[in-house]
């Protein structure tokens, strides 16, 4: 399958982004915006194949960012980017706000350091609240509850569709997008070449957007390697959709220096989630999740919202983040080799990766380049996956509904097929469709998701063939 | 436009006999709503389980017997809307349905939900590991050979000992794939003799007291790691499948007000299948997972006579008391008595679960007394009658204990 199909064109990009999360996405459509021939390169089957696809779907506004921090700038900018764009996109925006709850004197005593500092990152939107206070906005919350800072502006996405969003406009604008492609090294002359088990690919400039392969991809470009990852794992629970009147806001822990902590959050999808576990590991490939640690979640879960405990499991996940030895951002440039490494991405990507690609652009524009911004932006409309705005389902004459669990219409599976960048595997599948992400996990509808996808996917959700 | 009667959700066994029952006794206007395209409900995917001897003198298999109920259900005189999938159950009776057209609200007198039971997928099972293709359950299984002529895997390891893991075991082998081995946390078959020879007889390992502690895989699972008497067995595979385990398929009830029963995981309901909102009336196995086909439609007919007779003009009764019980009994079905009315038709008798297997007493107290018991060894996932009594109506509290033998 070694074809050099770049090579033989014989065209030289301007931009190869290597890496398809959150980051590489939102990078591949600003550079695509600004004018510049891009490409970009995925390992996986599909995007979205790395920590991307296993987060809280938070978008922050940096309250509790260290201040002064690459983090704090390039979560507030992604913020106002992705508000601003929203509406165009048809992404959705959740705003449930959020509290930070304290469930002791100790905890308490803190609330109002991270409020100053929430001021001093130019966050407005905040309250202190009583716990009383806090459980009349939000009753299932357990009565031990000390107080609460409530934080207005942390709203809840659809971590999946965004990306996805920005990637399409990037190719409505001529970036190409190639999967299941794997960098194997680089080799810069002037110009990149970029070996890769599709064939060499030239390009002036590199971004460097591998995520928890973020280290490893600068070695294979012979950089010289700036830091290294350390996997972070995170599991997480979602209950079921009935959870959500009980869970209208973000429950956010007081956070420590390590982690943000273990939040219990609505989703845009209408489940609540609770998670993430902070787990350090040393594989980068697998992300299990673990009997006991999931029980502690809904421990965990039951004990700061009792009536969780009532509620039965939808889904389980878990992702890899890509912490590096130091907690800010780590964005490594160098600038006679045209290349620009964007790592240590750590929980605040999906926030941030709208302005981590403005940061990547202003860096860009000291390498020199002449691009010419495209005369006019192809408008993109997602297609709604979010509770609270119209569904396909809603809609007259939608068809038939595959997946009942999520309400998913079978024209809205034959579309995440079909377009510029179709589903390669099932998880891309359930990332843009929702089907079999329901209570019944399939139960009903991946017999029928098999027969409409077979011969599409890379790994096939039927076997063929007899047992050898 | 004359209002519906009743409304019936789901076109599985019971929902289909409800709503012929409710037809036999004169009630006018029944509407059937099924979200699959045919009506049968899980029958249709079971090619192995001979339904139709009790209702209808002889055996249909598979979509055979769902064909059997549309054909009874016509005659009957039902309007039968397929295609349509209830999005919410409103307090007044009324529903949200979405349907090929689209969006439409419909209202009942009464609703009688009836959208049967599946079985628990790997996560809510909390199962450790990866999590790559070929982890799936029975049922779909059973709908990837039914619908699609289709296979998930050649060499899966299957988890339960249930009847219906037995089942899977002939659906794998008369579709080209050999089972590995069999994995029950359990220290015993759930499924009774001969049932449970099965897997001796096809020559499959059978591992008694056994956990899942891993599974392994990529793309697709590779291997199932289990734990047994302290050690660890690593078994290669393809696939994983999930048997068992049922839990009724009660979202509706639960997007409501989530007032489902702890025990049966499905709505409470009294005596006459009726629910706590007195509009609202539950049969088949989402009142408690799992029973046969054959028992769904009897309870399916009880319960729509039980309805009939409440549009005939009898009142909903008083405020109903909960029937309560202690461990290791998991649930008791109905879970509601409702005084006033007396037992009409619907649930005549007491329906019982034990969450494992136990030696000692199962009692039935009324307001303390005990007035009946039983001793004997208890087994999980097997169906355990108890006479519902007349003086269970006049009584403040019912409960269910048990002494349990050292």
């Amino acid at each position: 399958m070694n074809r050099p199909v770049r090579q033989r064109t014989g065209e030289i990009f301007d931009v190869a982004i290597i890496g398809g999360g959150v980051v590489g996405c939102a990078v591949a459509r600003r550079f695509a915006l600004a004018g510049a021939r891009v490409v970009l390169l995925e390992k996986g089957a599909d995007i979205l194949s790395g920590a991307s696809k296993a987060n809280s779907a938070i978008l922050h506004t940096g309250f509790d960012a260290p201040p002064g921090s690459l983090e704090l700038d390039l979560v507030k900018a992604g913020r106002a980017e992705y508000l601003a764009i929203r509406d165009s996109l048809n992404l959705p925006l959740v705003e449930t706000g959020a509290f930070v709850c304290a469930w002791n004197a100790d905890e308490a005593a803190r609330l109002e350091g991270i409020e100053a500092k929430g001021r001093d990152n130019g966050i407005e939107e905040m309250r202190l609240l009583s716990g009383a206070a806090a459980r009349a906005a939000v009753p299932a919350l357990g009565d031990h509850l000390v107080a609460a800072l409530e934080v207005t502006g942390e709203h809840v996405i659809d971590p999946w569709s965004a990306p996805l969003a920005y990637l399409t406009q990037a190719m409505a604008l001529g970036a190409e997008v190639m999967r299941a492609c794997e960098l194997r090294a680089g080799n810069f002359d002037g110009i990149w070449w970029l070996d890769t088990n599709q064939g060499e690919i030239r390009a002036r400039s590199v971004v460097n957007a591998a995520g928890i392969h973020g280290d490893t991809v600068d070695e294979r470009l012979g950089l010289q390697r700036p830091f290294t990852i350390r996997p972070r794992k995170g599991q997480f629970v979602v209950f079921d959709k009935a959870a959500a009147r009980l869970v209208p806001k973000i429950i956010l822990p007081v956070p420590n220096e390590v982690t943000k902590g273990i939040v219990i959050c609505p989703t845009a999808f209408g489940n609540v989630l609770v998670g993430p576990t902070a787990e350090e590991q040393e594989d980068r490939t697998r992300a299990t999740v673990e009997q006991p640690v999931l029980e502690m979640l809904l421990a965990h879960a039951a004990k700061l919202m009792p009536a969780l405990a009532r509620m039965p499991v939808t889904a389980l996940y878990a992702g890899l983040r890509p912490a590096t030895e130091e907690k800010d951002y780590r964005v490594i440039v160098r600038t006679e080799q045209r290349a620009i490494t964007l790592g240590g991405i750590r929980s605040t990507g999906l926030s941030s990766a709208l302005g981590l690609a403005q940061h990547a652009l202003k860096i860009h524009e000291g390498f020199g380049s002449a691009w010419q911004a495209p005369a006019s932006i192809p408008a993109i409309a997602m297609p709604n996956l979010a509770e609270t705005r119209e569904r396909d389902w809603q809609r007259p004459s939608h068809g038939e509904i595959v997946c009942h669990c999520e309400m998913v219409t079978k024209r809205e599976i034959e579309a995440a097929l079909a377009g510029p960048l179709p589903a390669a595997d099932f998880g891309g599948l359930r990332r843009r469709t929702r089907a079999g992400m329901g209570r019944c996990q399939g139960f009903y509808c991946n017999a029928n998701l098999a027969a409409l996808t077979a011969g599409k996917f890379t790994a096939s959700l039927a076997v063929t063939g007899k047992d050898e | 436009m004359s209002l519906t009667d009743v409304i019936v959700i789901g076109g599985g066994p019971a929902g289909v006999a409800a709503a012929i029952e409710l037809r036999r006794r004169g009630i006018n206007k029944v509407t059937l709503l099924e979200r699959d395209l045919a009506l049968g409900g899980a029958t249709r995917h079971c090619s192995h389980s001979p339904f139709g001897m009790r209702e209808f003198g002889r055996i249909y298999l598979g979509a055979a017997y769902g064909r059997r109920l549309a054909a009874e259900a016509a005659v009957a005189g039902i309007e039968i809307r397929t295609g349509h999938s209830v999005a919410r159950l409103g307090d007044d009776a009324s529903l949200l349905v979405s349907h090929p057209g689209g969006l439409e609200t419909l209202r009942a007198r009464r609703i009688l939900v009836a959208t049967g039971a599946r079985e628990k997928p790997r996560a809510a099972r909390l199962l450790s590991g990866d999590r790559p293709l070929g982890i799936l359950t029975t049922g779909t299984l059973q709908s990837y050979v039914a619908y699609h002529g289709l296979m998930p895997f050649r060499r899966p390891v299957i988890l339960g000992s249930e009847l219906v893991s037995l089942s899977a075991i002939l659906t794998c082998r008369g579709h080209g794939a050999r089972p590995v081995a069999l994995v029950e946390p359990h220290p015993h078959a759930l499924a009774r003799a001969p049932f449970s020879w099965l897997p001796a007889f096809a020559g499959i390992p059978f591992h008694r007291g056994a956990r899942i502690v891993d599974i392994l895989g990529k793309d697709r699972v590779e291997a199932v790691k289990i734990a047994k008497d302290g050690t660890e067995l690593t078994l290669a595979c393809d696939g994983l499948l999930v048997s068992g385990a049922f839990t009724p398929e009660a979202s509706l009830f639960l997007m409501r007000d989530a007032a489902l029963n702890a025990g049966s995981e499905g709505p409470a309901v009294d005596q006459n299948g009726r629910c706590r909102n007195p509009l609202y009336f539950a049969a088949g196995n989402i009142l408690r997972a799992v029973e046969t086909g054959g028992w769904a439609y009897r309870e399916g007919r009880a319960i729509g006579a039980a309805l009939a007779r409440d549009l005939a003009g009898d009142a909903a009764g008083a405020a109903p008391i909960p029937v309560t019980h202690d461990a290791p009994v998991k649930l008791v079905v109905p879970n509601l008595l409702r005084r006033g009315i007396g037992f009409v038709d619907g649930l005549d008798r007491f329906q019982l679960r034990f969450t494992r297997r136990a030696v000692g007493t199962l009692t039935l107290a009324l307001d303390g007394h005990e007035i009946w018991g039983q001793t004997g060894m208890w087994l999980p996932e097997r169906r355990v009658i108890v006479p519902l009594p007349p003086a269970a109506f006049e009584a403040g509290r019912v409960h269910f204990g048990f002494r349990e033998q050292a």
